[in-house]
Parts: C-alpha cells; sequence; structure tokens
C-alpha cells in the first residue's frame, strides 16, 4: 500500500504514464530516472508511453500480498508496449483461460487499491486486452 | 523434483525448519500460489539466526576446531525490475558473481563439490544451476530430474535442503549456506555429508535476483 505523499509523487507516472526519454541515447526510462542507466546522461526530455503492447509473461495471484487479499484470485504480467518499454501490471478483463503470451493488451487506467474507508484511493493502470 | 531432493536432503538435517520427505504427487497436488508455482514450490519465511566466526587465516589454526578459507568472493547487479531485464529466464548477476568469486578463487565451476543456493522458489534454483554454468540454459529442470543435483549425483545442490526445506530466515540465510559449507568441509554433515567435499559454493541473491553473492570456500 502506497503512503499518501508517494502516491501523490507518483501522479504523473501513474495516471499519465509519463516516462522520461534520454536526450543522449534514446533510453526511455518508466518510472522516470535521473541518470540514464545505458549512457549515464542526466537529461530527460518527458514522453508518453505507448498505450498497446503485448504480454511477455503472465501469472495468476491466488496468495496475495498485504493490501490486496480481496482481490486474489488476480493476473498480473510484464507486457512490452509499442515503444520498446517493458512494464509490470495487473491484467483485468480477461477470463484466466484467455491469458497466454502474445496476448494483445492495452494500458486502461483504473483504481489500484483503497486505503481504508476514510483513505487516499489509489489509482493508477492495468493492462486489458486490446 | 527441486523440492523433493531438497525436503530429502533436509530430512537429514536436525537444524531444518521441515525435515520431511515430500512426493512428486504432493508437491503437484499442493495449492497454487502463483501459477505455475503451487505451495510446495515456495520457500517458507523462517525465524533463524546463523552466526559465523571470522579471522585472518593465519589465526585459523590456533582454534580447536578446523579452518574453512574464503578462496572467492563475487557480487554483481541487475536491474530491480524483473520487467527491465533483456531476457526474463536468465540470473545474469548470478553469472556475474559466480565468475568474479571463481576467479579469485583460481578454480572453475566444476572444482566444486557442492553448491548452496538460494531456492527461494523451485524455479530459482533451475535458473541459479544454469546460471552457474552447470548445465546449459534451459537443461536444468531435465537435469534435476535425472539426479545431476541429488547428494550422491555430479553436483550436489542445497545439502543441508535449502531455503526450501532447511527454511527461509531472510537476513540470516546468506550465513546459514556459509555455515552448510563450513559442516560439510569439516565433514561434520552426517548423514547428508558430500563424500570427499574439499571445495564448495554458496550462491544469494535479492530481490527476483537484481543483487546477487557468490563465495568459494576451502578445506584448509
Amino acid at each position: 500500500m502506497p503512503t499518501p505523499s508517494k502516491h501523490w509523487r507518483e501522479i504523473p507516472q501513474r495516471y499519465r504514464l509519463e516516462a522520461g526519454k534520454c536526450t543522449r541515447c534514446g533510453y526511455v526510462a518508466f518510472p522516470p530516472r535521473l541518470v540514464c542507466p545505458e549512457c549515464g546522461n542526466r537529461e530527460f526530455a518527458p514522453v508518453k508511453l505507448a498505450e498497446t503492447g503485448t504480454l511477455l509473461t503472465y501469472t495468476v495471484v491466488r496468495v496475495a500480498p498485504g493490501g490486496f487479499e480481496d482481490e486474489a484470485p488476480y493476473a498480473v504480467g510484464i507486457a512490452e508496449l509499442a515503444d520498446g518499454v517493458k512494464l509490470t501490471a495487473q491484467v483485468a478483463d480477461c477470463a484466466f483461460a484467455d491469458l497466454k503470451v502474445g496476448l494483445k493488451v492495452r494500458l486502461e487506467f483504473r483504481k489500484l487499491s483503497e486505503d481504508g474507508a476514510a483513505g487516499v484511493i489509489a489509482y493508477g493502470y492495468k493492462f486489458v486486452p486490446a | 523434483m527441486v523440492a523433493v531432493k531438497n525436503h530429502d536432503n533436509g530430512s537429514k538435517n536436525p537444524l531444518a525448519q521441515f525435515p520431511v520427505k515430500i512426493s512428486v504427487e504432493a508437491v503437484l497436488n499442493s495449492v497454487l500460489v502463483a501459477d505455475p508455482l503451487r505451495i510446495l514450490d515456495c520457500s517458507p519465511i523462517t525465524d533463524g539466526a546463523a552466526a559465523v566466526i571470522l579471522c585472518p587465516a593465519e589465526m585459523a589454526g590456533k582454534f580447536k576446531t578446523p579452518g574453512v578459507r574464503i578462496a572467492g568472493t563475487g557480487q554483481a547487479t541487475d536491474t530491480i525490475a524483473l520487467s527491465s531485464r533483456k531476457d526474463l529466464c536468465w540470473l545474469e548477476s548470478t553469472r556475474v558473481a559466480a565468475k568474479k568469486a571463481l576467479a579469485m578463487a583460481g578454480r572453475k565451476v566444476e572444482d566444486m563439490h557442492f553448491f548452496e543456493v538460494h531456492d527461494c522458489f523451485t524455479i530459482a534454483e533451475i535458473m541459479v544451476m544454469e546460471a552457474l554454468g552447470l548445465v546449459p540454459k534451459g537443461a536444468g529442470g531435465k537435469a534435476v530430474a535425472e539426479g545431476l543435483t541429488r547428494l550422491d549425483g555430479k553436483f550436489p545442490v542445497n545439502p543441508s535442503g535449502g531455503l526450501k526445506a532447511k527454511g527461509h530466515p531472510v537476513g540470516a540465510t546468506g550465513v546459514a549456506q556459509a555455515v552448510e559449507a563450513v559442516k560439510q568441509l569439516r565433514g561434520e554433515a552426517g548423514p547428508r555429508q558430500v563424500k570427499g567435499a574439499r571445495r564448495g559454493l554458496t550462491q544469494n541473491m535479492g530481490g527476483t535476483g537484481g543483487s546477487s553473492v557468490v563465495h568459494v570456500f576451502e578445506a584448509m
């Protein structure tokens, strides 16, 4: 469960898929970074991630970590987006039997978790079948 | 097969958390945690402690118990996020750490008589075997089924029972591997003793292999 302040700091990437593109070598960092892991450059231009991609691998989480107990079972996958960036997210709106490597997916804005009855609702992205 | 083999070894370790033998059927019929891993593919989280006494090599002869030499050490990192890896089926940090440790010891991986590795999940032990170079990439599962890594196999892996059977007291897990290496090299491992063990390798890692540490131990 992210703290409210951590969640607030991550809003640009979680809500708007903002990444950083290295101005020297073109590496796309998501989440954004201060130093390029490929070339050491410290300058990034903001870019928005591609919204479609292909599932590289997946699992169905049946015993969930803290904060997600009520959601189990749910699918989690790693997808490679059209711009080459790879990221991990839940795969929603997909029957487990339909999950497969190579599945075309799309990033959608979704509710991720709720921090108690009066707490912060965390929003972000999930994959859904394209 | 990894879990069955590690529980077999663990059943011979009086300090193991789960010193019980299990069958392949029991593993395959246990509940799913995250597909395709079942509960008997997963190491437990354990309360436990481990300790070693370090001293300069020239002092080791002054103690009543025989010393064990740390012949090589290596550490390497990889991306923290699994999704950032170039290859999801490869532990590059373990390969690099092992290369460094073996180079320092002046040994090859085939020279090792046993291996204590981070089998947090059964697939992790297989991937570590491949990254250490015990078998080619993709051949680990079959090699385990054929007995390569049993106590009496060519490359015994996790004679202690590993994280799976001995237990995984997270922060103490790495030192516990060193303790097993010392017992094996002193010939004090009882029914799980690897015969004639003079050199052994330990491999520990954090996260999903974002950091790996490898040590080479030799009997003095």
